[in-house]
């Protein structure tokens, strides 16, 4: 059997983070990859709200479907959006991981899961990313914050409208500037 | 050219206050220097050995002579009065104060100027042909899609982390001007039955790794280069690697899986998206086309014009040599292009200082409707001049320093910024281009020798593209001391090619010397008007090696 790869950094789960503009309890779990992923089954998971790495909700889903409200998934950043694909639209809650700001992958991932597989539940950013990054985190089709640094919550919310305008089409904007000048 | 609107103003305005507010939560102590570091880097600003550095952008070259003023004046206020043209067509500060930064991006968005992602792993400044809309050989003008590039990657949400830093150059000619194979995109603009297009090769480079972009897509059609570039990017960005920052460069990625294979992944997903919001209307074009219409040009005789100038020039020959190599071939009759040379002897390639950008604003607005264009060796292009107007503009431009007839010979070379600025150089790279412009300082073995590209580099990362110079010069670093490195039969033409190395590296005070027995080479084994790049390419590396290695031994 191949070894396994060995476990990059893991994403923390504050108690309070950022949805839809707002500083709000977190009332989700979220399980961390280890090395055993392969041996937890549905009986030993805990009730209640979990957001489960990708593989272990791969193997267990089937196990999992009465329990479909309260079941979320989190991508690494080496996990692409077509991973979960069309089963997107089962899920209540997505979280993709930034292992390290500049590890910029979870944009695309966060822009697939919206506009090709319409994936319309919270999307979650979770990790080491930065305030200054949360405009393009927005535009990218993120809703949820779980913000590890270490400036408040107050001051992230600041920074999430440094830009009133935009050139790009994107999950926020549905067509570029070069398409909307002179219709204003 | 393109002028901004009060969408524009605002996004830019925006920048300026959000860098504002980064730069002083950094003085403050609230960003670290890791944090820091990339939000500096795509406002333009790196730490280098003596001081900041401000690199500005100039979208694929073009300034107008209010901007070309504003970079002067802060060149005086904020700087030590010069300021350096880069191989990006960029604008370079090298002295800068950090905590002034903020105070330049304003005035330079005054001036529908900034800084925006011209470093960073991000996609940069896009580049373009200097004789774009004015060439004989064009198959359209490349500036439209070019705008429409900068607008699409300016902020790309997606795609201002990628593994790496990201070139895109747009070429319109025959010629290839924009040296598109050495960049991660390379657009060429071709023409199908009547109908506009774009060849797309990905994959290039120089840096460490040299790579010559291969085709993916031999037509594109016009309406879907932005869906186009997105797929591209969008794969780069999952896929390339990020264990390594060396082997992070789309070429590293291209290289790995093959171009087919690459192209199949990029087509794949560009078929989800290219009838997407990205299409380029007709009415998107027609914007996109109205801001790079023809200057209000005068009506003129061509043969009449011309034979007043090859009359001026039969009894000047200083004026006829400057004729020759500076000006070039335009594409409405009684006009020419003029390059003003930043290169005479004893000055650092690209470095200009407040009064000469003032002198190039007024050149500019006397003779050329206003505008000029940076090109990527360095030097600046008056685009639009009556060739009844050439002497009087030679006469001015040679008070200003400007109009050394080089362009094109030896010693209009590329050079980086090398050890005298650079943290990353392991050499110096501005003496040697002195020692070798001194040496080389006779004009009429300059013209015999004819077009010659000598490219100097600091540093494997190449910036001075040594790896396409006829003749490449690379700074290393051997046990602490600066030793140079020398290669033959490079180009960034449409016959792309990479430099061979020589043999064992040489001390500085020995390149002018090995140039002089490559040149010496070359003319005995020249065939008639052969340029050294062709001989090069015919007798091959060896009978310059024996001849170099043997006088060294």
């Amino acid at each position: 059997m191949p070894k396994p790869a060995k476990l990059g950094p893991q994403p923390e789960n504050p108690a309070e983070l950022i949805v839809d503009g707002k500083v709000v309890a977190n009332d989700w779990r979220l399980l961390p990859q280890s090395d055993d992923d392969a041996e937890i089954t549905a009986d030993a998971l805990a009730p209640g709200r979990i957001i489960l790495p990708y593989r272990v909700w791969k193997d267990l889903r089937g196990d999992l479907a009465q329990r479909r409200s309260e079941i979320g998934v989190w991508l690494n950043s080496d996990e692409t959006a077509e991973l979960i694909g069309d089963d997107a639209g089962d899920l209540p809650l997505i979280a993709v991981h930034f292992p390290a700001f500049a590890d910029g992958r979870g944009f695309s991932t966060g822009r697939l899961l919206r506009e090709r597989y319409g994936y319309t539940g919270e999307l979650r950013a979770v990790g080491v990313f930065m305030r200054d990054q949360l405009t393009y985190l927005r535009r990218c089709g993120f809703n949820a914050f779980a913000y590890e640094g270490e400036q408040s919550l107050a001051k992230l919310l600041d920074s999430m409208r440094d830009f009133s305008e935009s050139y790009q089409a994107a999950v926020d904007e549905k067509l570029p500037l070069f398409r909307r000048r002179g219709l204003a | 050219m393109y002028r901004y609107d009060d969408r524009d103003r605002a996004i830019i305005g925006e920048r300026v206050a959000q860098f504002r507010g980064q730069t002083e939560r950094y003085l403050a102590g609230e960003l670290s220097e890791e944090q820091f570091l990339p939000l500096r880097l795509q406002n333009g600003l790196y730490i280098q050995r003596l001081a900041p550095m401000l690199r500005i952008a100039v979208p694929y070259g073009l300034l107008n002579s209010t901007q070309l003023r504003r970079l002067a004046r802060i060149s005086r206020d904020y700087d030590k009065g010069y300021a350096h043209f880069t191989t990006r067509q960029n604008l370079q500060f090298n002295w800068p104060q950090l905590e002034d930064v903020p105070d330049i991006l304003a005035e330079l968005a005054e001036v529908e100027m900034h800084a925006v992602q011209t470093s960073g792993n991000c996609i940069r400044n896009t580049t373009s042909d200097p004789y774009a809309g004015v060439a004989r050989d064009e198959i359209a003008d490349p500036r439209p899609y070019c705008e429409l590039i900068r607008q699409w990657s300016t902020f790309h949400p997606e795609f201002a982390f990628l593994p790496r830093k990201f070139k895109i150059a747009v070429n319109g000619a025959q010629t290839d001007r924009a040296a598109i194979r050495v960049h991660d995109i390379g657009v060429q603009i071709v023409e199908r039955d009547g109908e506009i297009g774009f060849q797309v090769l990905v994959g290039g480079g120089q840096g460490r790794t040299p790579v010559i972009a291969e085709t993916i897509r031999d037509f594109l059609p016009e309406r879907h280069l932005l869906s186009y570039l997105e797929a591209i990017v969008r794969v780069y960005n999952q896929l390339g690697r990020r264990d390594n920052k060396y082997k992070a460069r789309i070429k590293i990625l291209v290289k790995a899986m093959g171009a087919d294979e690459f192209g199949r992944l990029v087509e794949a997903e560009w078929e989800q998206i290219k009838d997407g919001a990205d299409e380029l209307t007709p009415e998107a074009l027609a914007w996109a086309k109205s801001f790079f219409t023809e200057p209000q040009y005068r009506q003129l005789d061509r043969d009449a014009s011309e034979a007043a100038l090859q009359a001026q020039a039969s009894e000047d020959k200083a004026f006829a040599r400057w004729l020759e190599r500076n000006t070039f071939a335009h594409r409405v009759s009684g006009y020419r292009a003029v390059r003003l040379s930043t290169k005479p002897t004893g000055v650092p390639p690209g470095d200009v200082t407040d009064r000469q950008l003032e002198a190039i604003a007024d050149l500019a607005e006397r003779f050329s409707f206003g505008e000029v264009r940076v090109t990527h060796d360095q030097n600046v292009v008056l685009a639009d001049v009556e060739q009844a107007q050439l002497r009087e503009l030679w006469q001015a431009a040679r008070q200003n320093g400007f109009a050394t007839p080089n362009i094109g010979t030896l010693t209009d070379m590329i050079c980086c910024p090398g050890g005298d600025y650079c943290s990353l150089a392991n050499a110096k790279s501005i003496p040697v281009a002195e020692a070798i412009q001194r040496r080389f300082d006779d004009m009429d073995y300059l013209y015999d020798l004819g077009d010659l590209n000598l490219n100097i580099s600091g540093c494997m990362n190449a910036c001075g593209h040594h790896h396409v110079g006829h003749i490449g010069i690379l700074g290393v670093d051997k046990k602490g001391d600066e030793f140079y490195q020398v290669q033959l039969g490079g180009s960034s033409s449409e016959n792309a090619s990479l430099a061979k190395v020589l043999g064992p590296s040489f001390s500085r005070a020995e390149v002018a010397d090995v140039i002089d027995t490559i040149l010496d080479i070359y003319i005995r084994e020249r065939r008639e008007d052969e340029l050294f790049i062709d001989t090069y390419h015919r007798i091959g590396l060896q009978p310059f090696k024996e001849k170099v290695y043997a006088k060294a031994s």
